[in-house]
């Protein structure tokens, strides 16, 4: 992907490959000894390497699945038994894949916030940042249609209070939510196209992850103090620096996975997904997946039923907007001290919407999720681009090898504006 | 001189822009055409268009009882209701509805009321049918995913929900059978 002059290989066969379509090179320089990578990168930018590992995980075990998975409202529920019980591995190879989507998750969120606190979506990174919210949104898709496939209770009612969403929308919505079922309720022609689309948007997520990377690569990663490396002495190369220390995160990674999918593997589970579905009767109380929860409890928290549609939307579309609505010209929020405080606040107001999503609607959880909802939309639009123009930065280091210096010490040579410094 | 010059190029420009137009509008044309057999290929099949309609006998339903039958996958509740029932139904002024609707337009016959048994809010079947459900503060029907309370017509009266539980076609093939659809 990158121009510029490429490595030359001693070996014959690689030679041979590198004048004909010269991969080798590009991985290298993609991701390889010859990316230069900022030199102060810490643990929280592994996660690109995480989610990576996790779609792989989701693919793989997710095309041998398909292999005994029967795609039809009769066999859907009794064949993925089957696979629990009789299919060799296959309990292993489910666990792996029904609690990789959590790890997925997991990292994706973890990716996502580092995003948010370090201010990587900042000029010249907007598009980059936007692939990924690309990639979230095909992501909680995939994810959704997934957990419909095995057709217990949780699978149906989800997907029927999910695609009911759709009917919300005036003029159109009874025709399109008819389209999205292909028939008049979720039934065998939806689970069949939620199979189709289950195998194929996997794939679609893995191109826009070559954007992503591409993007990635264009201006380098940005890094923890957010000011660009000024050169050599600032960059490592990423192999293989980065790749044996983002080892590590991915050995920690596997046990913790390792230790959920036999030791815990229902842990996420909803005792609902163990009744194979019944169209006659809905279960007391729905609730989505831990990742979903959030959205879900903004979705409940609005009395209209269009309204709750809408904001459910926006609070993952809201997220493509952030290079925008971020006014500070600062990229890490280590320099921000009212900015960085507001970011935690945000945090938590997450972490209480996800409570309120896992209880049922009305009381305490319901007037919290409210009260939630509106912060969460207020950290957007309010407090993003007015702490940007209000908020005082912090005395920002010379460059990345200068900032090892005591944080308190003001004899720190300084620029005043990140501009300066870039 | 120049101005002739420029009209000509602006004749030129114009039949090119014609050409450019009607060849951008007919590709439009054949993309939509193209695309159209994929996107109504996700649409209804014949074979579940064919389940259309449902008849069902009423002679077997005693007054108060309420049953639930199948019609295009979709729960279909009927109520054989009481006078009292009936009374409750028509004692309510419109004013008072959210989806107003007088009783007498969601029946053919007062004693029988047709409805699609689905919450008209996220689409979760409301309880009602069975004996001992919960029936809600309107002694209609409850659903218990938002908590959407409908009378004994079948209207919302508290609740999430926008609309009233909606009436299916129906018609009566003879005294005691109904078609739904």
């Amino acid at each position: 992907m990158a121009g510029g002059p490429r490595r030359q290989y001693n070996n014959p066969i690689i030679r041979w490959i590198e004048y004909r379509l010269p991969i080798v090179s590009t991985m290298e320089a993609t991701l390889g000894r010859d990316m230069p990578t900022p030199r102060n990168l810490n643990y929280w930018w592994s996660m690109g390497m995480i989610l990576t590992v996790a779609l792989a995980i989701q693919i793989l075990t997710g095309i041998f699945l398909a292999m005994h998975y029967v795609p039809t409202a009769e066999g859907a529920f009794d064949s993925v038994e089957r696979i629990m019980r009789d299919v060799n591995n296959g309990w292993m190879i489910r666990y792996m894949h029904a609690n990789g989507a959590s790890l997925f998750f997991a990292a994706v969120y973890i990716h996502i916030m580092r995003g948010l606190y370090y201010g990587s979506y900042k000029a010249p990174r907007e598009l980059l940042w936007i692939l990924g919210v690309l990639l979230l949104f095909i992501m909680m898709a995939t994810a959704f249609i997934g957990y419909v496939l095995p057709w217990g209770q949780m699978s149906f009612w989800g997907a029927t209070v999910i695609t009911n969403l759709f009917s919300a929308i005036p003029l159109i919505g009874e025709t399109l939510t008819t389209w999205i079922w292909g028939g008049f309720a979720v039934d065998n022609p939806t689970l069949n196209r939620f199979f189709s689309l289950h195998y194929l948007l996997p794939f679609v997520i893995a191109g826009i992850t070559v954007l992503h990377i591409w993007a990635l690569h264009v201006h380098g990663p940005s890094n923890p103090i957010g000011i660009s490396p000024k050169g050599k002495h600032d960059t490592l190369p990423y192999h293989p620096y980065y790749t044996t220390k983002y080892l590590t995160v991915f050995g920690i990674t596997l046990i913790i996975f390792a230790f959920f999918v036999f030791y815990e593997p229902l842990y996420l589970n909803h005792p609902d997904s163990f009744k194979p579905a019944d169209p006659l009767s809905t279960p007391s109380h729905i609730v989505p997946e831990w990742y979903f929860l959030p959205f879900y409890a903004i979705l409940r928290a609005i009395p209209d039923k269009l309204g709750g549609v809408v904001m459910f939307i926006a609070s993952v579309a809201i997220l493509f907007l952030v290079p925008f609505l971020d006014t500070s010209k600062v990229r890490s929020s280590r320099f921000r001290p009212i900015y960085k405080q507001f970011y935690w606040i945000f945090i938590a107001d997450v972490i209480l919407l996800g409570w309120c999503g896992s209880q049922p609607a009305g009381g305490i959880a319901l007037l919290l999720a409210r009260i939630g909802t509106v912060y969460y939309f207020a950290h957007f639009l309010l407090v993003m681009p007015l702490v940007g123009w209000f908020e005082k930065p912090r005395p920002i280091p010379d460059g990345i090898s200068k900032p090892v210096i005591p944080k308190e010490r003001g004899d720190i040579p300084t620029r005043s504006s990140p501009e300066a410094a870039e | 001189m120049s101005s002739t010059a420029d009209k000509e190029q602006d004749k030129e420009a114009s039949r090119r822009d014609f050409l450019f137009i009607t060849a951008g509008a007919a590709s439009l044309v054949g993309a939509g055409m193209a695309v159209w057999p994929f996107i109504n290929s996700m649409n209804p099949a014949k074979d579940t268009l064919a389940l259309a309609t449902t008849e069902v006998d009423l002679s077997p339903i005693e007054e108060g009882q309420r049953i639930t039958v199948m019609w295009r996958k979709k729960p279909v509740f009927i109520d054989h209701r009481t006078k009292d029932q009936i009374e409750k139904a028509r004692n309510v002024s419109l004013s008072e509805l959210k989806d107003p609707q007088s009783d007498n337009d969601r029946v053919q016959r007062p004693e029988w009321l047709v409805l699609v048994g689905i919450c008209t809010h996220l689409g979760c079947i409301p309880k009602g049918q069975r004996t001992g459900d919960q029936l809600g503060e309107y002694k209609g029907w409850f659903c218990p995913c938002h908590g959407s309370h409908y009378d004994t017509s079948g209207r919302i009266r508290k609740g999430p929900a926008p609309t009233n539980l909606p009436v299916p076609p129906y018609k009566f093939t003879n005294e005691t059978t109904i078609q739904i659809g």
